[in-house]
């Protein structure tokens, strides 16, 4: 297990060295943030000034290797828009996402997984054709059409909401809701699926075969088969906790890592959005290993050693 | 004198494991064929037993070429087994073909199945087009089939018409080997005893020659004309069939022949008590010193944890590897 | 009685198996997506005024089940220029890029899943780790960074779309290939002497055809989500083209006035991928009902 462990997390740090590598070259074989961030017509001495106080002047590698020897000792580069440190402006950025997210990944947690267990438990029932075509709306409606049809709603004609900003509790209600309901649809839809599998299995039906009351069959057996899959997508879910509200950050105007990326994006600011990006594949990272600990806990196949994962 | 049609010499075939994730663990040998010798003449059944894992399946894929040896030779009517995936290898193909242990695998489920039996004769452009069809059902014909199962699909026929459609493939070459890696395992019962008389019939109208494979003793008893029992990549015995399952002289076989279920065995077999052997089969990457097989033998003694025994000829020409084959004859239990 | 007499109730019969066929929904969305490839197709027959006609005076003029007038029948927009014709415009755009991008996810993808089966090793450990680095970082992140970054060229942004998913074509590819080298088909014919390219082509291609096909009918709509969510935020299709992301983004400057505006688009959206879904769940039952 140890071992297990000990390779998943080897492969962990090399994922993130990799999305940082990449990040890294990609953003500089794009373009010329001098330009960018000065503007065109700027005189040819400040540009050159601007590239030689950001270091741009060197060879590509020793920019990526002075960034590589920066970044081991924690010091990510400095924003070019307003000259603070990338990681301190991302960080400060955290809290406000995660107001967000977090709610939103209860709602989809505690709204999703029984939708489906209820609508795997009874298949074909108007509840669970119900279900189903609600949750069909998660993969097929695009979050931003979502969002601004909840504001058209109950902003626009309902006015009870407020639509953008965020002054207050109220505000972060419709992004939350926006976020956490296509979760809920995509899980619902999923932990059916793992469900119908799990109960259609032969051992289903030998333990109700032995005598055991539904309800026990379901709790002590069905249910925790069916978790092994579901922990995965739930994975990816807790994984997304920073990166997913990007488009809904944009549409609510909510202050939060998100907007921050578009921004910075559109502004070529380099260092914030290899500071994001290396805190996206960090989350995506830690998230994919806690599934993997959670795997190898609850599924008993996992413990035995000299097994191979999946 | 002519070379014989088949002709293994000291066949390796060795696989690099790792023990542990990477980059933890180290790196080990898992010998599946550990020095394999065999002849065959055409015409001839060669019979391969022994329990799964043995190697028997590797040793096929090695005789064929689809899988590289690490050591040894294969000689195919006097010539070396050209290397896989070369032209000279795929034109080899019409000389030695392959039966399945699953026919309906073995069949792409797409394609008509006498579009499948014709198909060798496109991939080595023998005959005119608008011959091949009639081949075809030639072919299909003379393994039992009709004309009319021309244009199934495979899930459309039984499991016994799915394997003599291989056969039907696999002989519209005409190939002189044909090497069967249990040919039968898949099939009901009563379907077995009609394939195998069909591939006896075969044997006798085309004069051709047997690799099979099995680990049903009693079928391989029926069919060849040597066997050869193998044990963890190598041969423990080798001899014709009657003999050695009336009087086993190596351990392992002795074990494999009392475990045949006999209602009707006969009295010259001997007096016969069932044999168990202690302990687990072992993992072929740890091979025990000396002989591989002393973990589970009965008989073992110092000797053989310490030496390897050779494959032996014993004056009946049997060959055995066991240091003590000789005193053993006979013998069931310690 | 003879059968002959019961002629009323003989029709049902028929009925019935046709539905059973064709379920009703199978229909309206295979409907919807006809509708949709004709809009693609003659797009500038069907458009009754340029994407960039101005008509001031016509501004943020309401659709015509909205009041407004059989000008503009779904509308016009803040500089007047005509919703309809925009909306038919951004349909050829929007499928245009999805498609393409469909097709080089698909054809890169199974390009290499058929590498990383055949040559296993380390070819296949890297392709692996390709896959696994793709699966792990949510795709919008990466386009964001890549798009930006080299700008906003068309062919990028196809390429871009196109790499979204090819790694799920990848790994059924690899799949079903591997399994099919070990103990299947591909092994017999190899062993009969055929040449790769002969096993790949004629036998493995076919046969995995229809399982990369409801693959696309996956795919296809996350990449137009995907390129209208980019276009929403103004990093993916550019003015003066317009497609349906950038239309939603636009309207939503004009969300309380105009909603229209924002509106159609969506609905287009949400309706075409919705209805691939159908088909696509359709498919797979009719295609090979061994498959969940």
């Amino acid at each position: 297990m140890l071992r297990y462990l000990a390779t998943r997390l080897l492969r962990a740090l090399l994922t993130i060295f990799l999305v940082v590598t990449f990040a890294f070259f990609v953003l500089h074989l794009s373009g010329d943030p001098a330009m960018m961030i000065l503007s065109v017509d700027a005189p040819p001495e400040s540009i050159k000034a601007f590239r030689a106080a950001w270091g741009l002047d060197q060879p590509v590698w020793m920019q990526y290797l002075s960034y590589i020897g920066h970044a081991l000792t924690g010091d990510l580069g400095n924003s070019m828009r307003d000259g603070r440190p990338a990681l301190q402006l991302v960080l400060e950025r955290v809290p406000a996402t995660l107001a967000i997210t977090l709610p939103a990944f209860a709602l989809k947690l505690g709204l999703g997984i029984p939708a489906g267990i209820y609508a795997a438990l009874h298949r074909n029932s108007l509840a669970d054709r119900l279900t189903m075509m609600v949750s069909v709306a998660g993969f097929t409606v695009p979050s931003f059409v979502l969002a601004l049809v909840l504001v058209l709603l109950f902003s626009v004609r309902l006015g009870w909401l407020p639509s953008a900003g965020n002054d207050g509790p109220a505000n972060a209600i419709l992004p939350i809701v926006t976020l956490g309901t296509a979760g809920a649809a995509i899980l619902a839809r999923f932990t059916r699926s793992a469900m119908l599998e799990v109960l259609g299995q032969p051992y289903i039906r030998a333990a109700s075969a032995k005598g055991l009351s539904w309800r026990r069959v379901v709790v002590e057996h069905a249910l925790p088969n069916a978790a092994i899959p579901t922990t995965t997508i739930i994975g990816f879910m807790i994984g997304t906790l920073i990166a997913g509200a990007v488009v809904v950050e944009s549409v609510f105007a909510w202050p939060g890592i998100g907007r921050l990326l578009v921004a910075s994006v559109a502004n070529r600011d380099l260092a914030v959005v290899q500071v994001i990006l290396l805190m996206v594949a960090a989350t995506m990272v830690t998230a994919n290993i806690m599934v993997d600990v959670i795997y190898g806990w609850i599924d008993p196949r996992l413990r035995s050693p000299g097994h191979v994962a999946r | 004198m002519t070379p014989p049609l088949l002709d293994v010499r000291g066949l390796e075939r060795v696989y690099q494991a790792r023990r542990g994730a990477w980059p933890f663990g180290h790196s080990v040998a898992l010998r599946a064929v550990d020095g394999v010798s065999f002849t065959l003449e055409a015409g001839r059944t060669l019979g391969l037993v022994g329990e799964s894992g043995c190697g028997k399946t590797t040793t096929a894929r090695l005789v064929l070429g689809l899988v590289p040896a690490t050591g040894g030779e294969v000689k195919i009517a006097g010539q070396p087994l050209p290397r896989a995936g070369t032209a000279e290898w795929r034109g080899l193909r019409q000389l030695m073909q392959m039966v399945y242990q699953d026919p309906l695998a073995a069949l792409d489920r797409r394609l008509a199945v006498g579009r499948q039996v014709l198909e060798p004769l496109i991939i080595h452009a023998i005959g005119r087009p608008e011959e091949r069809r009639d081949k075809a059902i030639a072919m299909m014909e003379s393994v039992g089939l009709a004309a009319h199962h021309y244009d199934r699909f495979p899930h459309e026929l039984s499991g016994g018409q799915r394997q003599r459609i291989v056969l039907a493939r696999a002989l519209i070459l005409d190939p002189q080997l044909l090497v069967c890696d249990e040919p039968i395992s898949a099939l009901d019962v009563s379907i077995q005893a009609q394939v195998v008389n069909l591939l006896l019939d075969l044997q006798a109208r085309l004069g051709l020659a047997y690799l099979f494979i099995s680990h049903d003793l009693r079928m391989v008893r029926q069919v060849s004309h040597e066997v050869a029992v193998m044990y963890l990549g190598r041969i423990v015995e080798q001899g014709e069939p009657d003999g050695l399952f009336a009087a086993p002289a190596h351990p392992y076989t002795k074990a494999l022949v009392s475990a045949i279920p006999a209602p009707t065995r006969t009295l010259s077999e001997g007096s016969r008590k069932r044999m168990v052997l202690s302990g687990e089969p072992p993992n072929p990457v740890d091979l025990p010193s000396g002989c591989a097989f002393h973990p589970r033998c009965p008989f073992a003694a110092e000797r053989c944890r310490i030496e390897t025994p050779a494959l032996r000829s014993m004056p009946d020409s049997r060959r055995v590897a066991c240091h003590f084959a000789e005193e053993l004859v006979g013998r069931m239990a310690a | 009685m003879s059968l002959a007499s019961r002629a009323p109730g003989a029709e049902p019969g028929r009925l019935r198996r046709f539905l059973e066929a064709w379920p009703p929904l199978t229909l309206a969305a295979l409907a919807w997506l006809a509708a949709m490839l004709v809009v693609a197709f003659a797009a500038d027959f069907l458009a009754p005024y340029s994407i960039t006609a101005l008509d001031l005076r016509a501004r943020l003029g309401p659709p015509v089940f909205m009041g407004g007038g059989w000008a503009h029948p779904l509308g016009s927009d803040e500089l007047g220029r005509d919703v309809l014709s925009r909306l038919i415009m951004s349909i050829r755009l929007s499928l245009l890029i999805a498609f393409f991008g469909t097709i080089i996810a698909a054809t890169v993808g199974t390009a290499m899943g058929f590498v990383a089966a055949h040559f296993r090793g380390k070819v296949e450990a890297a392709i692996l780790v390709l896959i696994d680095f793709q699966a792990s970082m949510p795709f919008l992140i990466i386009a964001l960074a890549v798009l930006a970054f080299f700008g906003n060229n068309m062919i990028l942004f196809v390429i871009l779309m196109g790499l979204n998913s090819w790694e799920r074509y990848a790994r059924i590819t690899r799949g079903l290939t591997i399994s099919a080298n070990e103990q299947g088909y591909a092994n017999a014919v190899r062993q009969l002497g055929a040449s790769n390219l002969r096993i790949y082509g004629l036998h493995l291609l076919p046969n995995i055809a229809s399982t990369l096909i409801v693959s696309m009918t996956i795919t296809f709509p996350e990449t137009i989500l995907l390129e209208s969510g980019l276009s929403f935020l103004g990093l993916g299709v550019q003015p003066p083209l317009s497609s349906l992301g950038n239309m939603v983004g636009y309207g939503r400057e004009y969300l309380t006035r105009a909603p229209w505006i924002m509106l159609c688009p969506s609905a287009v959206i949400v309706l075409s991928t919705l209805s691939i879904s159908i088909v696509g769940d359709w498919l797979r039952d009719r295609l090979d009902p061994t498959l969940r």
